[in-house]
């Protein structure tokens, strides 16, 4: 049966598998160069002047999540991280208009950032070390302090997430959200029940229909999920926030100038909000006597030459889209369904941790 | 023997026949038809009992939810968030501009409806068999229709009309464009690699049968997937085509290459003496295609054609991977407006999508039959 030259099968097999193992890392292998070449020569080009060339800042934006990127029914982009690339837009080019919107899924996100096709990526996306480490992306400063927290019935009479000592909590399968959970339980020394789903839809039915005390995933997600609850009002957010996600901005890694604009304009706005500069004083704040206002509007100094941009940059950020805290309001704040709290987010002179640092 | 005396021997007989009675009533009316479709034996009865049980099941919730206990009325998710029993249509007309135009200036609507209309008249034209000069229909709507669409929808600055970038084109507009362009190109690009993977030369062949199966072989996600994020990492700065172009081309030849399989299914069928009768009257290669071959061979694949349409129509869905709102995307972005949020607004989203979709693809098989029905009238057996 066995011929001359006849392979058996499993060695056959054998040599097949190595075979497509060598071809995935050599593809591998091609597109990675590819991408770390190609982001050289962006790097070269100067995202700054690239965009400044197009006259349009190109952005990627979540396709739909309530409060940080979603188009309105006019098809308008809205949210906290849209308003991040209109700020920019604003900065450099002196037109909050002047950006071309681009939705990414999670999955291709970074893809697009990579190879060019978004300037930036203002998408919810947590800063973490390891998707700056391989990733070839550099995150700014954080923009929305997210965490993981819990929802749980009025009727319980728990206020604090330290009350759920033995409490059955559901969750989504195979999350962070799960792992998160059983550390802050553990470390806590308190118990729990894990009632785990596939899907956040099936976790949020469960809750509602009594399965268990408490549903837990990150908190902005919670006032989203809130509402479509057949009783949003009967429910409260437990103040505890129990892991980190701190959701930044990124731009490519090696090109320092544009990071730094990045950076400086959500400085801007949350100096401009301590300073009390907002959308409606700013004309007025021009002819204020303080130093710090002064220099942050471009009335004094040159401020906006070393970054390669108009000296009145902040005054374009502020004029157009706003300081944070009237973005967080618009968009996830009181002014908004979300309706979410500054919390963590307040500025570290209102006992939050968000801190700009100084332009001078 | 004389009529006379017939007609005394035979006095008895009738010499008219008998008035017809009426058949017995369990051979004609609702009953009897009852009993021959409905209870024409122990299984047909079980599963009509099955049926009635099933449909007793279901449409009373269903019209609850659509019709009876739907808000019809509000401004916004507050209402819908009350009152939880049925569908939430307000949200649909609140959002029916973004459903319908994407991201696409409001101002500059109408240019949308223009090429709209006068694409659908032009279709209709088209596909109407009774229709009078159908070959001007045809030249209107495959050369002088993608020009005005794309100046009017592009919109160009010595016409007076703002520029509106292919990044603000969206909703409806972009599914009808995606699978109008792939299902006129998929067809002709499908018979070429179809006669390019039966020719007799080893190039042509070698390609032809390449692209088909590389094609074949590929998930049409990747395909969108590189042609969006992964072409701007091999082309210069400044060279890559624009965002919708790009899974435009990519749905066309992905069409096309599984069309070509279709086609030479239709040409396998054909028997060996219709290429020797052409070839015995003189026709050439491609004569021998254009009259005898193809206008046979198609005809027989219609359903096969038609369903790949359908198909291609239903996979336009995918271009929103890579970040184009599609009518689908628009719904999905839409229910999760935060101001809309209620526990019914994602399932009154979706069952309008899903009634979309079924109404255009019911609305190509029916046209489907009906040509199939003329085309086979001298071959039905």
């Amino acid at each position: 049966m066995s011929g001359p030259g006849h392979v058996p099968h499993h060695a056959r097999n054998h040599r097949i598998g190595e075979e497509m193992k060598l071809r995935s890392k050599a593809l591998a292998g091609l597109l990675a160069t590819c991408a770390l070449g190609l982001m050289a020569s962006a790097a070269a080009a100067g995202t700054l002047d690239t965009v400044k060339g197009k006259g349009q800042l190109t952005c990627g934006a979540n396709t739909g999540l309530g409060g940080f990127g979603i188009p309105d029914d006019k098809g308008q982009w809205t949210g906290l991280d849209v308003d991040v690339c209109r700020a920019m837009a604003a900065a450099v080019l002196g037109d909050a208009k002047k950006v071309k919107f681009v939705g990414l899924d999670a999955k291709n996100r970074f893809t697009a950032l990579q190879s060019g096709e978004v300037d930036v990526l203002s998408r919810n996306t947590t800063a973490t070390s390891s998707r700056a480490s391989t990733l070839g992306i550099i995150f700014g400063p954080v923009t929305y302090y997210d965490g993981q927290g819990f929802l749980v019935k009025k009727k319980l009479n728990v206020s604090s997430a330290k009350d759920l000592n033995g409490a059955s909590i559901c969750v989504q399968q195979g999350t962070t959200t799960e792992l998160n959970l059983a550390d802050y339980f553990r470390s806590n020394n308190m118990k729990y029940e894990s009632v785990a789903f596939q899907s956040e839809d099936e976790t949020l039915k469960a809750f509602e229909s009594g399965r268990c005390d408490a549903f837990t995933t990150d908190a902005s997600g919670l006032y989203a999920e809130r509402l479509r609850l057949a009783n949003p009002d009967e429910n409260i957010v437990l103040p505890e926030i129990i892991s980190k996600e701190p959701l930044a901005p990124s731009v490519r890694q090696g090109d320092d100038q544009w990071y730094d604009v990045m950076t400086y304009t959500v400085y801007a706005m949350l100096d401009a909000e301590e300073l009390g500069v907002t959308s409606k004083n700013v004309d007025d704040m021009k002819k204020s006597d303080n130093p710090n206002i002064r220099r942050l509007l471009g009335v004094e100094g040159d401020q906006g030459k070393g970054f390669g941009l108009t000296n009145d940059w902040a005054y374009n950020i502020i004029k157009q889209v706003g300081n944070y805290g009237e973005v967080f309001d618009r968009n996830v704040g009181e002014g908004s369904p979300l309706k979410i709290k500054r919390g963590v987010n307040a500025l570290w002179n209102k006992g939050g941790i968000q801190y700009g640092m100084p332009i001078r | 023997m004389s009529d006379a005396t017939y007609a005394n021997q035979t006095a008895y007989l009738r010499t008219t026949p008998a008035p017809a009675e009426p058949p017995p009533a369990l051979a004609q009316g609702p009953v009897a038809w009852a009993r021959q479709n409905l209870f024409s034996g122990p299984v047909s009865a079980l599963l009509t009992l099955a049926s009635i049980a099933f449909l007793v099941w279901v449409i009373p919730g269903l019209v609850r939810f659509l019709i009876t206990d739907a808000v019809w009325h509000a401004d916004s998710g507050e209402v819908c968030r009350a009152n939880q029993g049925g569908a939430c249509w307000p949200f649909i007309w609140a959002k029916a501009s973004f459903f319908w135009y994407g991201p696409y200036p409001e101002s500059q609507h109408w240019r949308v409806d223009l090429v709209e209309v006068v694409g659908a008249a032009l279709i209709v034209w088209l596909l109407w068999q009774g229709a009078p000069k159908r070959n001007v229909a045809a030249l209107l709507f495959f050369v002088a229709f993608p020009i005005l669409s794309f100046v009017l929808l592009r919109g160009s600055d010595w016409l007076g009309l703002p520029v509106v970038t292919t990044d603000l084109w969206g909703g409806v507009l972009v599914t009808l464009l995606v699978s109008l362009v792939g299902i006129v190109f998929s067809l002709p690009l499908g018979v070429l690699l179809a006669l390019g993977r039966r020719s007799k030369l080893p190039i042509v062949n070698a390609i032809c049968t390449g692209f088909i199966e590389i094609v074949r072989g590929v998930p049409f996600i990747i395909v969108l997937f590189m042609a969006n994020f992964m072409l701007p990492l091999f082309l210069p700065e400044g060279w890559t085509p624009d965002r919708l172009l790009r899974p435009l081309v990519g749905t066309a030849l992905f069409a096309a290459a599984y069309m070509a399989e279709v086609v030479r299914g239709g040409m396998q069928a054909m028997p060996k003496g219709q290429y020797e009768g052409a070839a015995s009257v003189g026709l050439g290669y491609w004569q021998t295609m254009r009259l005898i071959i193809l206008p046979q061979a198609l005809a027989l694949v219609i359903p096969g054609i038609v369903s790949n349409f359908i198909s291609l129509f239903k996979d336009t869905t995918l271009v929103a991977i890579v970040g184009i709102f599609d009518f689908l995307r628009t719904i999905e972005t839409a229910y999760n407006d935060p101001n809309w949020t209620s526990p019914t607004t994602s399932a009154t989203g979706l069952i309008t999508a899903a009634a979309f979709y079924w109404v255009f693809c019911f609305g190509m098989s029916r046209y489907s039959q009906g040509v199939e029905r003329r085309l086979r009238a001298g071959r039905r057996h």
